[in-house]
């Protein structure tokens, strides 16, 4: 392919699939932008005095932050471990992570009631005692690192040397502080259920929860990893270059050993979760299959699966994989957040999200995808810049 | 050094605000035994309603969906919302309004509350004279306060657009400060609520419960449920049985929490030095790797050196006879063709 990542001549058609369906999408997410800002979160969302958290908060918060974990693990099995083959995986990852957040904290912007005041819990008031404070400001510190760690990208591409250099050069640092700053995010994450003990479900309330949402984010980031680079090689094979396809068999192999691994650990520690709190006799009832469901079938089966998958170099068996795995994550965070919590709640009191909530989620993950699109459409993301090549 | 002074010493190295806080608001609110308080006696409570649009009225709430003098609103099990601070329920199996077994809802004022520490603007505040204020100027709107709670009180105003905020029962604080009760207690035709400091309130429930033991439970519910209430309750059936739970424990919210926000300065004291040993071990491995590698390839050069080069000036010394022969062996030829070319011009 002569044309192989070069960036777009701005000669391609415009009406793509893609690009119907998603301007469609948009459209749409303008539409209920309006309506949230004018007729309140009422206008828009099934939430009520009991149920004060519903989807906003499940999926794109809980579950973009676990989904953004690719971020951290990547960068730190790169630069802090020192396992260089993944090294041409670093760079989607990091710009996976960065949009994620990006995308949570917009997505905040809807959920909150008074969006122009997200700041001041760090700017104006600081509530020390609150998890959620702890949540926020990771989430600001990680967002800035995750912007100075994507930096070299859009410098590459803009031609600006020097200070691409001087990026460079902040790798190991920021990539500290973004493990830092992950390990405490993503476990204050679980740590906010902590405080709610007479409304959780015992089988998902544990003082260990943070460790389980640390934990779960790990495998969580390596197999968004591997899902989303089959998607790159579905859609985008033609920006990437031989370093990257090359590397590409060694992290699909690397992360799922290793998703594998701290599944399998994972695994144990809730099951020690079972036996501490002697939750045995919830097992057998409505909630206890939705947790076997968890444990079983999006924990334990993916794990022997990404084995089996390592074991016999099968790159598909592992794809499906991180695609269930990825899944499970979405299903976990789902049931601490929306099953467990308020579980004592006759079913008629129980939210269900609006579909105009459904349509607002849809719209942030579709803002991401063209974000991504545009962005390693244009700068060396999936191919490493000329000019750069070692 | 115990394990809070140990903390603490993390603290102040790393993100100190958090243990110094905590024990900041410790220390501030332990007992208040001098905060107002109210006794509410479910057995004298008559389900009249009164207190509703008493608070109503005081706190400049909306008119209700349905009126103060109507009895249907006993057939559901309502809960507090942005129109209603306070609020009674009947649940006994008389028909609604002429039953027996009512009780009040509002904020408890808890002594150390759950809003207080799950805000992370700081918006409520345990108050001296034992009220729990929100301050509507710097919330968010996150609604975590709503989610923390155990007793479900806080509410949201969700139909407004732009400037929303949580509402809760105030404990009338503007009637507090001038030493007056508040306007729920003050219209209660019956005194099913008693007034005073919190001592004084905990005294008089005893009071009731030893000269009528058959009346009432043994139990004063918020004197120590989660970490102690500034509302009280007395009642003459399991306190289940007037929808509170009795499961709540005796802990304070802010406990529960702790442990996890503790663990802050402890990792971002450790991590970096694990993260940077790991560093340094994959960085050693690297350089003992080359090492190992350079010294290898000396040690076969080393070895296979002299025989090496002999081969090599062999080979180049023979290879340079050859050449020598061919260039011989060229010039010859030009030569050669030289002389045959001047033969022919020579004819």
């Amino acid at each position: 392919m002569s044309n192989q990542h070069q960036p777009d001549t701005g000669k391609s058609p415009w009406i793509t699939p893609f690009n119907v369906v998603t301007s469609i999408i948009v459209l749409i997410g303008i539409y209920l932008t309006y309506l949230r800002f004018t007729g309140g979160l009422a206008a828009v969302t099934n939430l009520d005095d009991n149920y004060p958290w519903g989807i906003w908060i499940s999926f794109d918060l809980l579950c973009g932050v676990a989904l953004a974990a690719g971020g951290y693990t990547t960068a730190a099995a790169c630069y802090v471990f020192g396992i260089k083959k993944y090294h041409s995986a670093v760079r989607p990852a990091v710009l996976t992570a960065f949009l994620g957040y990006a995308l949570v904290v917009f997505a905040l912007h809807y959920d909150v009631g008074q969006p122009w005041r997200l700041a001041y819990p760090i700017f104006v008031q600081q509530g020390t005692t609150s998890v959620l404070f702890e949540v926020g400001l990771c989430v600001f510190l990680y967002l800035t690192v995750l912007f100075l760690e994507w930096l070299p990208a859009p410098l590459e591409w803009l031609k600006m040397k020097r200070l691409r250099n001087i990026m460079i050069k902040l790798t190991l640092v920021l990539t500290i502080f973004g493990v830092i700053l992950s390990t405490m995010h993503q476990s204050s994450l679980g740590a906010l259920y902590l405080l709610l003990p007479s409304k959780m479900h015992p089988l998902w309330y544990s003082t260990h929860i943070p460790i389980y949402f640390f934990v779960s984010s790990m495998f969580a980031g390596l197999s968004m990893v591997i899902f989303e680079s089959t998607l790159s090689h579905r859609w985008l094979h033609h920006k990437m270059d031989k370093a990257h396809l090359k590397g590409s068999d060694h992290v699909t192999f690397g992360f799922a050993k290793a998703a594998a691994w701290i599944m399998a650990g994972y695994f144990f520690i809730k099951l020690f979760g079972v036996v501490l709190n002697d939750n045995w006799g919830y097992l057998n009832t409505f909630y206890g299959g939705i947790f076997m469901l968890e444990m079983l079938g999006f924990v334990a089966l993916p794990a022997l699966m990404y084995a089996h998958g390592v074991r016999t170099r099968n790159t598909k068996l592992i794809r499906w994989t991180a695609a269930i795995t990825v899944l499970g994550i979405v299903f976990n965070r789902f049931n601490v957040s929306l099953v467990a919590y308020n579980y004592h709640l006759p079913s008629e009191q129980k939210y269900f999200p609006h579909i105009y909530e459904i349509g607002v989620t849809i719209f942030v993950v579709t803002l991401g995808l063209i974000v991504f699109k545009f962005i390693s459409t244009r700068m060396p993301i999936l191919y490493d810049h000329p000019d750069y090549k070692h | 050094m115990n394990r809070r002074k140990f903390l603490g010493a993390m603290g102040a190295a790393g993100l100190g605000v958090v243990g110094a806080e905590k024990a900041a608001d410790a220390a501030k609110i332990k007992g208040l035994p001098d905060s107002y308080a109210v006794l509410f006696d479910s057995n004298i409570c008559i389900g009249c309603r009164q207190c509703e649009m008493a608070c109503n009225r005081e706190n400049l709430l909306p008119e209700p969906d349905v009126d103060f003098h109507d009895p249907s609103v006993f057939e559901e099990t309502r809960r507090t919302n942005w129109k209603t601070y306070t609020l009674v329920n009947q649940y006994d199996d008389e028909a609604p309004g002429a039953g027996w077994l009512y009780r009040k809802i509002q904020c408890m004022h808890c002594m150390e509350p759950a809003c207080a520490s799950s805000c992370f603007v700081r918006a409520f505040e345990k108050r001296q004279n034992g009220a729990v204020a929100y301050d509507p100027k710097v919330c968010v709107g996150c609604r975590y306060c709503m989610m923390a709670c155990p007793f479900n009180i806080p509410a949201y105003e969700y139909h407004l657009a732009l400037d929303p905020l949580v509402t809760k029962c105030t404990f009338c604080e503007h009637r507090l400060v001038e030493g007056r009760e508040p306007a729920c207690v003050e219209i209660c035709p019956v005194q099913a609520m008693y007034f005073g400091t919190r001592e004084e309130v905990l005294q008089e429930a005893r009071r009731r419960i030893l000269e009528n033991p058959d009346w009432y439970q043994n139990h004063i519910y918020g004197e120590h449920e989660m970490g102690g209430t500034n509302w009280v309750y007395m009642s003459p059936v399991p306190f289940e049985e007037v929808g509170m739970r009795m499961d709540l424990g005796n802990v304070p919210a802010i406990k529960f929490t702790s442990g996890a926000l503790g663990a802050v300065p402890i990792i971002s004291a450790f991590w970096p030095v694990l993260l940077v040993g790991a560093y340094a071990v994959a960085k050693r491995k690297e350089k003992i790797a080359r090492e190992d590698r350079d010294k290898f390839v000396s040690r076969v050069m080393a070895e296979a050196g002299p025989e090496a080069s002999r081969r090599l000036s062999a080979r180049l010394a023979k290879s340079e006879k050859l050449d020598q022969a061919a260039i011989e062996e060229e010039v010859r030829k030009a030569l050669d063709e030289a002389a045959a070319k001047t033969e022919r011009e020579d004819h």
